[in-house]
This record gives structure tokens, C-alpha cells and sequence, in this order.
């Protein structure tokens, strides 16, 4: 990966925290988005699990010049480390008029870790418009305890993203954030190529840590979204206490006194 | 006669707090709902529902957090079924 890349700030992370996502339109550069689709129809060698990026993806081949765009390779720097290594990849073609959309869903299997977390990069090469079904995302899903399409009841949200978007946006998602593809509505194929990350460091101050105490730190996290109940959401703040603490390595990080005061027993021994 | 299925999440455990989620499920077949199909929900509270005739036939129960687990989070909470029929 390129290192000349930039980090994402402390307030881009405690958003991503909160969010589960972090989103960058149009960073991929068009001579790479024009080839994508004919790269995907061609098929992308499957991989062995856990193989080392830079020996899953050979120098000059199509997903490591898209993982060296510098936003790209910079974000993934700072939220899960140097030398990540390739769970899996996948390319996901929603048909047109293909009937059904997928039930909302967080992949793999239900995954608790509070200190560590997978990243998954969706890359769209094509103009994605409201019709050609843009993966459905819950932003702050991603710290419930719920397993794959557990959640597949549910059908729309307050405040969820119905994804639209230009060419050559990458998003990243935290492994848990409930999501799937719509229906595509539209007479055009969508395409969206999956890559899963996974950690090889401690996620501890990856990114550039020299605005940790900017005020927007602590609002970020705090957010509510429109879709959560408001005692739970009290709750969703909690735990991204919790791991804002294991990010940072500061076991005293506290907002509004939430996790102060529960954890308050004077004279008691653990 | 055939069913009609609408499953709202509300804010709290009241019937008449807010709509924060949303399903329906339509057994005439004349409709064809599915994920992510819209962004506003059908109504605003339960309550309302029930005034353009929908009929509550179950609602999720309050059930205490299992020790230890006080903090974590899962499913949406209070969920209500709701069903017409034709």
C-alpha cells in the first residue's frame, strides 16, 4: 500500500465508531473505474483465507491498484493497521428487475469482539442511481448482537441509507453493520466488489491521533440515530465508549459520566 | 379472505410512541413489498394504525436483560404485529 497515504482524523474514526461506515465518494480514478466491470465479468482469483494483501493481489493487478488509491489505502491504514490480511473477496451483481431484494443481514456469523473489528470495502464503479438497488445500510447497526439474516424480518428503518452514489466510491463497513441489496429496479446490471479485511495489529491509534481531543471526538460518538429506540440508543453510546477506550488505549474516556457511573462501587473490589 | 401484515417498531414499549421501523407483508398478493422498498413509514405512532383500521395481534414482550448482559444490544425492541383482512 501506498505510504504516502493520508490518515483518516481522529473525528473521521470516532464517526466510523458511531457510524460503522466511512464513505468516499468518487476517489477512484476513471481509467480504473472503466475497467473494472470488464475485470469483474473476467472473474478475480479467489484467494486462500487470511492471505497477506500484498500476496493476494499481485503488483499491478486490478484490486491492488484500487487498494493503492491513497484514500483508500489511507483509510484502511488507520482502522485496521498495516499489512491487513484478505478474509475474502467477492463480486456482487444485482440483475435488473431481478424481483426480491436480499433480507438485511450482517455477514458472516454473529461476532462480539469489542476490541477488534474486520473491515469490508465495497467499491462501485458505475454511477449508482436510486433504481439499481444500492446496498441498503443501517448506519449505527453495527454493535447489535444479531446474527447474519437474523434481522431479515425488517425491512426499512428511519434514517437508513439507500445507497446512490458516483463512480469510483469506496465505502468501508464495520464487520457488523446490518445491511443488503435492493431490488434493482432499473434495465442496467449493478456491480459492487466486496473485500474483507482482517487485522493483524492491535487497532489501537492507527489513524492521526493529533486531533484526539477535539471536541468533535466525543460529539461524534454521542449520536442517535432515527431508527433506535431512545433508552437503547443510550446504550449504542456505551458501548462505542467502550471501544473508543480500546481504539485509543484510554481507559478513562468517558461521555456524559455513562460508563463513570455505572462502574462506580467505592470500597468494592472487582 | 386473505391477510395483510404490518409489523411496526416504536420507540418504547407504548403503543403510541413513534414508528421507527417497519415491515409489511401482503398476503393478496396485490402488493410486492421488500427490503429497503421506502423511507417513510406508514404511519407515525401505533395508535395511528389502529384508527385506519389495522388490528393489533401481538406485541412484543418486556423481558428483563439476562445478567450480564445488561449493556449489550440486539434486536429492535418493540416490535407489533398488526394484520387486515380481505
Amino acid at each position: 500500500m501506498a505510504t504516502t497515504a493520508p490518515l483518516l482524523t481522529s473525528v473521521e474514526v470516532a464517526r466510523f465508531v458511531a457510524h460503522g461506515f466511512h464513505r468516499m465518494d468518487a476517489v477512484v480514478p476513471d481509467e480504473l473505474n472503466a475497467q473494472a466491470i470488464g475485470v469483474f465479468d473476467a472473474g478475480v482469483p479467489e484467494v486462500p483465507y487470511g492471505t497477506p494483501v500484498k500476496r493476494a493481489f499481485e503488483e499491478g493487478s486490478f484490486a491492488r491498484r484500487l487498494l493503492d488509491v491513497p484514500e483508500v489505502a489511507g483509510a484502511l491504514r488507520s482502522l485496521v493497521g498495516p499489512d491487513p490480511t484478505v478474509d475474502h473477496h467477492a463480486v456482487h451483481v444485482r440483475e435488473p428487475h431481478e424481483g426480491s431484494a436480499q433480507p438485511l443481514h450482517g455477514d458472516a456469523i454473529i461476532d462480539t469482539r469489542m476490541d477488534a473489528f474486520d473491515v469490508q470495502l465495497m467499491y462501485y464503479p458505475q454511477e449508482v442511481t436510486g433504481t439499481m438497488g444500492g446496498t441498503l445500510s443501517v448506519p449505527g447497526s453495527h454493535l447489535r448482537r444479531t446474527n447474519e439474516s437474523d434481522t431479515g424480518r425488517y425491512q426499512n428503518l428511519r434514517g437508513q441509507t439507500r445507497l446512490t452514489c458516483p463512480p469510483g466510491t469506496v465505502v468501508l463497513l464495520h464487520h457488523g453493520i446490518w445491511h443488503g441489496g435492493r431490488r434493482n429496479d432499473s434495465d442496467v446490471r449493478r456491480y459492487m466488489f466486496k473485500i474483507r479485511f482482517n487485522p493483524t495489529v492491535p487497532q489501537v491509534r492507527l489513524w492521526d491521533t493529533a486531533d484526539l481531543d477535539d471536541p468533535r471526538v466525543p460529539q461524534e460518538l454521542s449520536r442517535f440515530f432515527p431508527w433506535c429506540e431512545h433508552a437503547t440508543g443510550r446504550l449504542e453510546v456505551y458501548n462505542r465508549i467502550r471501544l473508543w477506550r480500546a481504539m485509543t488505549g484510554d481507559a478513562s474516556f468517558d461521555i456524559d459520566y455513562w460508563a463513570t457511573r455505572v462502574a462506580n462501587r467505592p470500597g468494592r473490589a472487582a | 379472505m386473505k391477510q395483510q401484515v404490518l409489523v411496526l417498531y416504536l420507540n418504547t414499549s407504548a403503543l403510541d410512541s413513534e414508528v421507527l421501523a417497519w415491515a409489511f407483508y401482503d398476503g393478496t398478493g396485490k402488493t410486492d413489498p421488500t427490503t429497503g422498498d421506502s423511507d417513510l413509514p406508514p404511519y407515525d405512532t401505533g395508535v395511528e394504525a389502529l384508527r385506519d383500521g389495522w388490528r393489533l395481534f401481538q406485541a412484543s414482550q418486556l423481558i428483563p436483560p439476562y445478567p450480564g448482559h445488561e449493556y449489550d444490544t440486539s434486536f429492535m425492541k418493540h416490535e407489533f404485529f398488526f394484520e387486515k383482512l380481505e
